[in-house]
């Protein structure tokens, strides 16, 4: 095992184990460790001899569109793209995101910058992987202040895709659409059921399969350090120079 | 020979009348730098933006310049610099008046106007709260019955014509073309303004339309009002294919832009040069 794995590293390789039954992944705005993940799942693809097509918006190299930036909310829409990522300033027990701020709109306390494509995306995309770094109550709460997209939606509404999965830097959870509810699936190492428990704003349910989150073997590092690296610095260079000095 | 009278930034700027609506263009886009300064010294006022579908250092310099009444937008971000704090703080202080959106309903809106239809459906956004707060968006149950779905609710989005819209890009050649690569949206802005203005690092004493390969990226001259040179106009955004962003330049103005002070001091050092 390599010591000194970074906070990052174990990010990027814990998405990227999402990735793996995928065809098409698509990575939005601000999304440097998503982007990372998806580079990584798309190499780690070859040894299988699969092919994973990677989409980076904020690419002009990983960048499959031609078509003006509306081709990806189209290809999406199409059913073109398996998984997406999503964020939030806040996310809620419900799985409803909130990109625009805090306090009560529209004049709000903390403004951010906005509600991106994820109006569109959540209920186009199969598999959205919401993604904050931060767990806390003021990030993971009981109903979030402004619904950029909703998690769940009414039966008549056109709805191939939502939320499928939550991962913060402490634990992944499963978001079960039937239950309208998140449970626990994977815990982060140094924390416990009770320590999530405390962290989060919204209750959420225990999967019987809990277990620890997986580490990264040295050879995924090897080829997130050597070969995803310079990749990712071509489109979020500020992120590379801090994570990999390059 | 060029068949168009080329003009100066200026000319250009005068052609923004306060109070219009203006097409601004995503930062991976031809961002019109050197002229939103000239618009800012001119001292234009209650201008209207609409962003396609974000907007960077151009929307919050505009926004801290005291130049915006309005903005229609998916984001206001400096992107790996963070927040816009001209922006951010217009908003706490209710001084800006903002028409939350998502992307592809800026697109969507814009393609109306393409077509010269009046409306324009999309799928997604229904029990959000963009949609609980945009009165001018409107529900139908879908007449078509192609979902087989019963009783499908869709969202309906008026058609919306710009003012004036001003980007950006390489060059121009001597027809007044505008070579604009895979950044079609900047061609969707122009087909949905009632005015497009261009600034351009270069005209080029050629005709992109000899080129099957240049025609089909370029901008027709047909949708152009105008063009000037601006050598390094989108500086410090990048020009995709010509050149990179500035961090450094980015850097400093997210951090300048945190106070007001700070905004006013980096706008009076960066409009004297």
């Amino acid at each position: 095992m390599i010591e000194n794995i970074k906070r990052e590293e174990l990010l990027i390789s814990q998405l990227a184990d999402l990735l793996i039954n995928d065809k098409h992944v698509a990575v939005g705005a601000a999304s440097p460790i998503p982007g990372a993940a998806a580079l990584l799942a798309k190499e780690e693809a070859k040894f299988k001899n699969k092919r994973l097509r990677v989409t980076i918006l904020h690419s002009n190299k990983y960048n499959n569109f031609t078509d003006g930036a509306r081709e990806l909310f189209d290809c999406a829409a199409q059913g073109r793209i398996d998984t997406f990522f999503l964020g939030g300033v806040q996310i809620d027990g419900q799985a409803n995101i909130n990109l625009v701020g805090t306090g009560e709109y529209p004049k709000l306390k903390k403004r951010f910058p906005g509600s991106f494509g994820s109006a569109l995306m959540y209920f186009v995309v199969p598999q959205i992987i919401l993604f904050r770094e931060e767990h806390s109550p003021r990030t993971l709460v009981n109903k979030v202040d402004f619904i950029s997209a909703p998690g769940i939606s009414d039966d008549n509404v056109y709805r191939p895709g939502g939320p499928k999965y939550l991962l913060t830097n402490r634990a992944l959870f499963k978001f079960n659409k039937k239950y309208k509810k998140f449970s626990l699936l994977n815990l982060n190492h140094n924390e416990t059921i009770e320590s999530i428990v405390d962290l989060t704003g919204f209750k959420f349910d225990i999967d019987e399969n809990i277990s620890e989150m997986n580490k990264p073997d040295n050879k995924r590092i090897d080829i997130l350090r050597n070969q995803i690296a310079p990749m990712v610095a071509e489109f979020y260079p500020e992120f590379t120079k801090k994570i990999w000095n390059i | 020979m060029n068949s168009f009278d080329e003009l100066s930034i200026k000319e250009i700027v005068n052609e923004v009348p306060d109070g219009c609506l203006l097409g601004v263009p995503a930062d991976y886009s031809g961002v019109p730098m050197q002229f939103t300064k000239e618009l800012i010294k001119k001292g234009i006022r209650n201008l209207k933006l609409y962003c396609l579908p974000l907007t960077s250092i151009q929307g919050d310099m505009l926004i801290g310049s005291g130049c915006v009444a309005e903005i229609e937008a998916a984001a206001v971000t400096l992107g790996e610099f963070g927040l816009a704090p001209r922006f951010s703080q217009a908003i706490e202080e209710n001084s800006l008046v903002i028409k939350d959106s998502t992307c592809p309903a800026l697109h969507a809106q814009l393609q109306a106007t393409e077509k010269s239809v009046p409306f324009m459906p999309l799928r997604g956004v229904l029990g959000s709260d963009i949609h609980k707060y945009r009165k001018d968006w409107q529900v139908i149950q879908n007449p078509m019955n192609s979902s087989g779905i019963k009783d499908e609710p869709i969202l309906l989005l008026p058609a919306v014509q710009l003012d004036v819209f001003v980007f950006h890009a390489a060059c121009a050649d001597r027809n007044g073309n505008i070579q604009i690569g895979r950044r079609r949206e900047l061609a969707t802005l122009a087909h949905a303004s009632k005015k497009v203005f261009v600034t351009v690092e270069k005209i080029l004493d050629e005709d992109f339309f000899e080129n099957e390969l240049l025609a089909a990226s370029c901008l027709p001259a047909l949708y152009i009002d105008g063009i000037a040179i601006a050598k390094n106009g989108a500086w410090p955004c990048a020009l995709p294919g010509v050149y990179s962003a500035d961090n450094k330049e980015m850097k400093n103005y997210s951090l300048a832009a945190k106070t007001k002070n700070g905004f006013d001091d980096y706008m009076k050092r960066s409009l004297s040069i």
